[in-house]
């Protein structure tokens, strides 16, 4: 069963985030371009994790395939964009998040109807598909991947503009955010929290699970889609890696880091996992021993050392050394 | 196609079959009977592939670097079922999947370490580098039916194990329900260690006897890792019967879809599955 989570935030870790939103907007004016970038790449991978933790933390599935919506998005816009000229971000974002979206529909028809572990292997599998079709398929980019020589055109603003695409993202972070919250507590999201608790009791009380399910999966497939879109426009170039096993398995570890089931987590998890393989890969060289270049090693201890010593994630390590000082205090 | 043409294939897949069923079998063992997700099961194979390549460089002899391979991997098996995964048979499936995919860089990264990141060959012993004609210009090569042959001894003997044994009773005791067998006097704690150091041995020796014909490689345990998934899910989680089914299965959709349908031959498989999980969301032989 899945762990309880954190859905009402306390005060105290509302103030925190609170804090962390302003330090966001304020952020571009004093780091580098270098910084900036790298935050807006955790931004875009905030809004993947939240995706997720739609499943993972709220209605209690984990896929160990989400990366495959996350990539299908990118490679949308690297489709659409044609080789000479930018494309117009208002139509393309809405056709590549619902691509991603109609292939987490047909997906999510066929995994929804499994459990467990099952559920597990399955998503993991039916990624494993979508990840061959476009590495073997050399009209597809092929293990090369696609370039994409233009960011798209917002008429409005302008996305090649480092600062300008990161308040872009940073509002679509928000957004999301927003969305997602509001949902966790509409009637809709209350089922799903129905489902991860006890799905036979939900089904008993005259709930068609699977059709919440089906629809959580389908929501979940496109919010990645959006999250993959922004990625394939900020760095562009998309490659089969995006969809693969380890970015999936990097997205779980993100919901886990920051606490899941309550949005808040997924954030603060996408941030410290970028930052820890970002200090893991910068390690200096001690003597002939070159630190840095054995990430892997440190990550997966990292990984191994995190669901021994913190299941419950960042969140739930702050929230239960605040809560005692809040008692301590009254 | 004609028919050598044609008995090569079936060979080729029920090769490739018989190799798939020793890792789902460990694979499928796990899950049914301790209930862990093992990610890190294609990790086995790699390992397996490595241990071939060095032991054999160190004895001069496949058959024995296969021996002492299969021992060093049962004492892998255990220290590890010691060390870790005894503590996670009773977490949830979210944390046994990111103790194990932590695993896997650990795991990968160490090779890394050890052996470097180049493609190594191993050679086919002497004895049984030879190939049977099959017409003026094509032949089979022993050594695959050396491969598959092995696979059926291994078959058989974790059949008879399992179905004939007193250990084997014990086994099927306990994944039928574990704390009634454990209120009969029997060491579960024992039994788990001994089935988990057998799924990684069936892994790694699956890993050793491929080596010759697959190369050894770097990430070479990711690939046939989701095959294994592949496999499990469609015979059935728990079932080491449905295992070899649909191992055989997966083998011939695989090897056919490459020769008859080689633009979509990565997807078949996984249509397969999907089909399967169509008609029965549990596996052809749940149990």
């Amino acid at each position: 069963m899945i762990k309880a989570n954190l859905e009402t935030l306390p005060r105290s870790i509302q103030f925190v985030l609170a804090l962390g939103a302003v330090a966001l907007a304020a952020f571009p004016f004093v780091g580098t371009d270098f910084y900036t970038q790298m935050v807006t790449r955790m931004m875009i991978l905030g809004i993947f994790a939240m995706s997720l933790d739609l499943l993972q933390g709220v209605t209690g599935l984990v896929s160990l395939g989400h990366a495959a919506y996350f990539g299908l998005a990118g490679y949308a816009l690297a489709f659409l964009t044609p080789a000479g000229e930018a494309v117009s971000l208002w139509w393309t974002l809405p056709l590549a998040v619902l691509a991603s979206g109609l292939a987490a529909l047909i997906i999510g028809f066929f995994v929804v109807r499994t459990h467990g572990i099952y559920f597990i292997m399955v998503t993991m599998a039916f990624a494993q598909m979508v990840f061959f079709l476009f590495f073997d398929n050399k009209a597809l980019g092929g293990s090369d991947g696609i370039y994409i020589n233009f960011k798209p055109e917002a008429t409005l603003f302008d996305l090649e503009n480092k600062r300008v695409f990161y308040y872009f993202t940073l509002a679509c972070l928000l957004g999301v955010y927003a969305f997602l919250r509001h949902l966790l507590w509409s009637p809709f999201g209350r089922a799903l929290s129905g489902i991860r608790v006890n799905e036979h009791r939900m089904r008993a009380m005259g709930f068609g699970t699977f059709g919440y399910k089906l629809t959580a999966f389908t929501l979940a497939g496109a919010l990645a889609g959006l999250a993959g879109y922004l990625w394939g426009a900020q760095t562009g170039y998309v490659n089969p890696e995006l969809m693969g096993f380890h970015m999936s398995a990097h997205a779980i570890m993100m919901v886990i880091l920051g606490g899941m089931g309550n949005f808040a987590g997924a954030i603060v998890g996408a941030f410290a996992f970028e930052y820890v393989l970002h200090a893991f890969k910068d390690l200096p060289a001690i003597g002939a021993f070159n630190t840095g270049k054995h990430w892997q090693l440190w990550m997966g201890l990292f990984i191994v050392a995190v669901v021994i010593l913190a299941p419950r994630g960042l969140l739930g390590l702050t929230g239960r050394f605040l809560n005692r000082k809040e008692a301590g205090d009254a | 196609m004609d028919l050598a043409n044609f008995l090569i294939q079936i060979l080729n897949s029920v090769q490739y079959g018989l190799l798939l069923f020793m890792l789902a079998a460990g694979l499928t063992l796990i899950f049914g009977i301790m209930g862990v997700v093992n990610l890190a099961h294609g990790s086995f194979y790699m390992l397996g592939a490595y241990l071939a390549y060095s032991l054999s460089g160190l004895f001069g002899s496949l058959t024995l670097a296969i021996l002492g391979g299969a021992v060093l991997s049962v004492l892998f098996g255990l220290a590890l079922e010691w060390l870790l995964f005894r503590h996670f048979y009773k977490r949830d499936h979210l944390d046994q999947v990111l103790l194990t995919f932590g695993l896997i860089y650990i795991f990968e990264e160490v090779r890394s370490m050890l052996w470097g990141d180049d493609v190594h060959g191993v050679t086919i012993p002497d004895f049984l580098g030879a190939s049977i004609a099959l017409t003026d210009t094509l032949s089979y090569p022993v050594y695959r039916l050396f491969m598959s042959g092995v696979c059926v001894v291994l078959a058989i003997g974790l059949y008879l194990l399992i179905s004939k044994t007193r250990l084997g009773m014990k086994i099927r005791a306990g994944a039928f329900n574990r704390d009634m067998t454990e209120s009969l006097g029997i060491n579960i704690k024992l039994i788990h260690a001994i089935v988990f150091a057998l799924g990684v041995a069936l892994a790694t020796v699956a890993g050793m006897i491929a080596a010759p014909i697959s190369s050894v490689y770097p990430n070479m345990g990711s690939q046939v890792l989701i095959m294994c998934f592949v496999v499990v899910v469609i015979g059935g989680i728990g079932s080491v019967r449905g295992a070899l089914i649909s191992a055989l299965l997966v083998g011939l959709v695989d090897t056919f879809g490459k020769v008859l349908l080689p633009q979509v031959s990565g997807m078949l498989v996984y249509m397969l599955m999907a089909a399967v999980l169509l008609w029965k969301p549990e596996g052809l032989f749940k149990q």
